[in-house]
């Protein structure tokens, strides 16, 4: 029973690739905020920024390349947070009951779902990345094959503990509440501000010093440092503004995504053994 | 208790904030019967089914099924247990053959066995041929008969059929009972729960009804039929008038009451056993006999008559 989750994850990824409209709308959705966003935005912030000059030695990236790591990291998000649905519908069509009334144990149902959003993501962002790659996004400049591969690997690390945090917490809220509409009001109330008070697709480094406090606190702040370090590298200039990053920048941001994923872990977890679903 | 007893139930009590759904109730189902838990909605019902099958936690009292405590052990019991829910609880989007998968899966039955199962079970309720059909496509009668499938498929000691044929064409209502029937000859016991009074009476070798989230009545289908004690004799004879006075004097008779269309005699006893003696009586009385009907009580009539109302036939 110890792969009780990889039922659950089984089933998961086949409803992701049935419901066809879910289907293309994650793979497209990503990739309409790059061609569209992506593009209008940086005609105008690389005509802004391009007067302030890079330091000596340090190499200047463009707007595009720079929002790719937000793209990944606001897909991420979205659909982490929209994970816990499938659970909403399962209770709703009465299929919870039959997982809670198996032997299985209740924690493999959120590892399980939390493994297909995980698996989801990974999905979004390798499209992400290669269709950035299409459009002219400068990812990986002059890196070796080998540390390409290791940069995705990093990249992939970032976004699975990041993923897992949300897809926990949407679960939890998922088993608490009654309907849909529920979770989709609470996930708007919650993107806008992480989403807005992060370095996704602007400096935080120009934020009031109140909101630059409360988005070293914005988990989706760590997986874009994350994301970026491992895609370009620990010293570069975008939107008129130096980033260096060290390994134990790195190895900080990643420690506050585990930390985060696994306090939403003992939530869900409570969440699930106390649920009654009849 | 004696120890052929699969379900012991004994004093549960559950309440929901202020109300409380179920008073005080116990009883038994033995090994190997089909047992019916009847009652009209709001009863208690759901309710104690949901803590027989560990869907809701007990609070009070003690529910012991297939050998084990529902509050201690409640994996054990879920091992033990088969639950066919009273709504269609299906994926639509998986097909027959993977909603049977993934059950298997849920309760960790090695891929060998499993298929072996999967493989007899669709045979048995005649769904092997639309294995690969989502199940969104199937018919009501195909979507029930593949959750009683499923089921089945743990091989459990106890099966929970909740409102099985609720919403089925006649025909089909009659071929699930056949594999409900099939399925208790085979060992299982049956815990049925319907709102289909003749279905309970059809199917059941005990029936316990439920009120107010209290046990008012239990027994065989036929003893509590024959404990209500109101068989009614519906005569037509050539004198209505003539004929109630040679009645007079049988002890079992409660009440005749003369209709433009007859007499019906209301009998205390077992309406049979006292129809020769009224026949002989009016026949006795030289009075010609055109028509005789004996009606005995209903399960519905058992069921108002504890109830004092009709089952609605909406979910509970």
């Amino acid at each position: 029973m110890a792969w009780g989750f990889l039922t659950v994850y089984w089933r998961e990824m086949i409803r992701y690739v049935r419901f066809r409209t879910q289907l293309f709308s994650s793979l497209l959705q990503p990739a309409l905020w790059m061609a569209f966003f992506g593009i209008a935005m940086s005609s105008n912030f690389d005509r802004f920024t391009s007067s302030i000059p890079a330091p000596a030695g340090v190499i200047p990236l463009d707007y595009l390349t720079f929002m790719a790591a937000g793209v990944i990291a606001m897909t991420t998000l979205f659909t982490s947070l929209f994970g816990g649905m499938s659970l909403l519908f399962d209770k709703n069509w009465g299929l919870m009951r039959e997982m809670l009334a198996s032997p299985m144990p209740r924690t493999h149902i959120m590892l399980g779902v939390s493994l297909s959003g995980m698996t989801k993501s990974f999905i979004q962002a390798s499209i992400i990345m290669g269709f950035g790659l299409l459009l002219g996004v400068q990812f990986f400049p002059g890196y070796s094959a080998a540390r390409i591969a290791l940069s995705i690997l990093g990249i992939f690390a970032f976004v699975g503990a990041f993923s897992l945090g949300f897809l926990l917490f949407s679960s939890t809220i998922s088993m608490r509440l009654e309907s849909p509409e529920g979770l989709q009001g609470i996930i708007t109330l919650l993107t806008l501000p992480l989403f807005f008070v992060s370095n996704a697709l602007y400096p935080i480094q120009a934020f009031p010093a109140f909101l630059q406090t409360l988005s070293i606190f914005n988990p989706l702040t760590h997986l874009v440092n994350g994301i970026r370090y491992f895609a370009l590298g620990g010293d570069f200039f975008a939107v008129g503004a130096r980033y260096t990053t060290s390994t134990v920048d790195v190895l900080g941001s990643f420690a506050y995504l585990a930390v985060f994923a696994a306090v939403m872990y003992l939530l869900a977890r409570r969440t699930f053994e106390r649920a009654v679903v009849t | 208790m004696g120890g052929d007893d699969i379900i012991e139930v004994r004093d549960l009590e559950h309440a929901f904030g202020n109300f409380t759904a179920v008073r005080g109730i116990s009883f038994t189902v033995k090994k190997g019967e089909i047992f019916s838990f009847l009652g009209p909605n709001g009863a208690g019902k759901s309710t104690t089914i949901n803590i027989l099958t560990t869907l809701l936690p007990l609070q009070k009292g003690t529910v012991r099924v297939a050998g084990y405590d529902v509050a201690r052990e409640p994996g054990k019991v879920r091992e033990a247990i088969g639950i066919v829910f009273q709504e269609d609880v299906l994926d639509r989007d998986l097909t027959v053959g993977e909603t049977m998968e993934f059950h298997g899966r849920l309760y960790g039955i090695p891929r060998e066995e499993r298929r072996r199962r999967i493989d007899d079970l669709l045979r048995i309720v005649e769904l092997d041929s639309k294995r690969d059909e989502r199940t969104k496509n199937l018919s009501g009668g195909m979507k029930r008969r593949l959750q009683i499938a499923r089921g089945l498929m743990t091989q459990p000691e106890v099966l929970f059929l909740d409102e099985p044929t609720q919403g089925l064409d006649p025909q089909t209502r009659m071929r699930i009972w056949d594999y409900i029937r099939q399925v208790n000859g085979a060992g299982t016991t049956i815990f049925l729960t319907t709102h289909y009074m003749e279905e309970a009476d059809m199917l059941s070798d005990r029936i316990s009804i439920i009120d107010h989230g209290r046990l008012v009545v239990s027994g065989t289908p036929a003893g509590l039929k024959n404990a209500l004690g109101e068989d009614v004799v519906y005569l037509e004879t050539e004198d209505d008038g003539k004929a109630r006075d040679a009645l007079s004097g049988i002890e079992e008779i409660r009440s005749v009451t003369e209709s433009p269309r007859g007499l019906s005699v209301t009998i205390s006893a077992d309406g049979s056993h006292c129809l020769p003696r009224i026949i002989e009586r009016v026949r006795g009385a030289g009075i010609g006999i055109s028509n005789v009907n004996l009606k005995k009580p209903t399960m519905d009539d058992v069921f108002v008559h504890y109830t004092g109302r009709e089952l609605r036939d909406t979910g509970a």
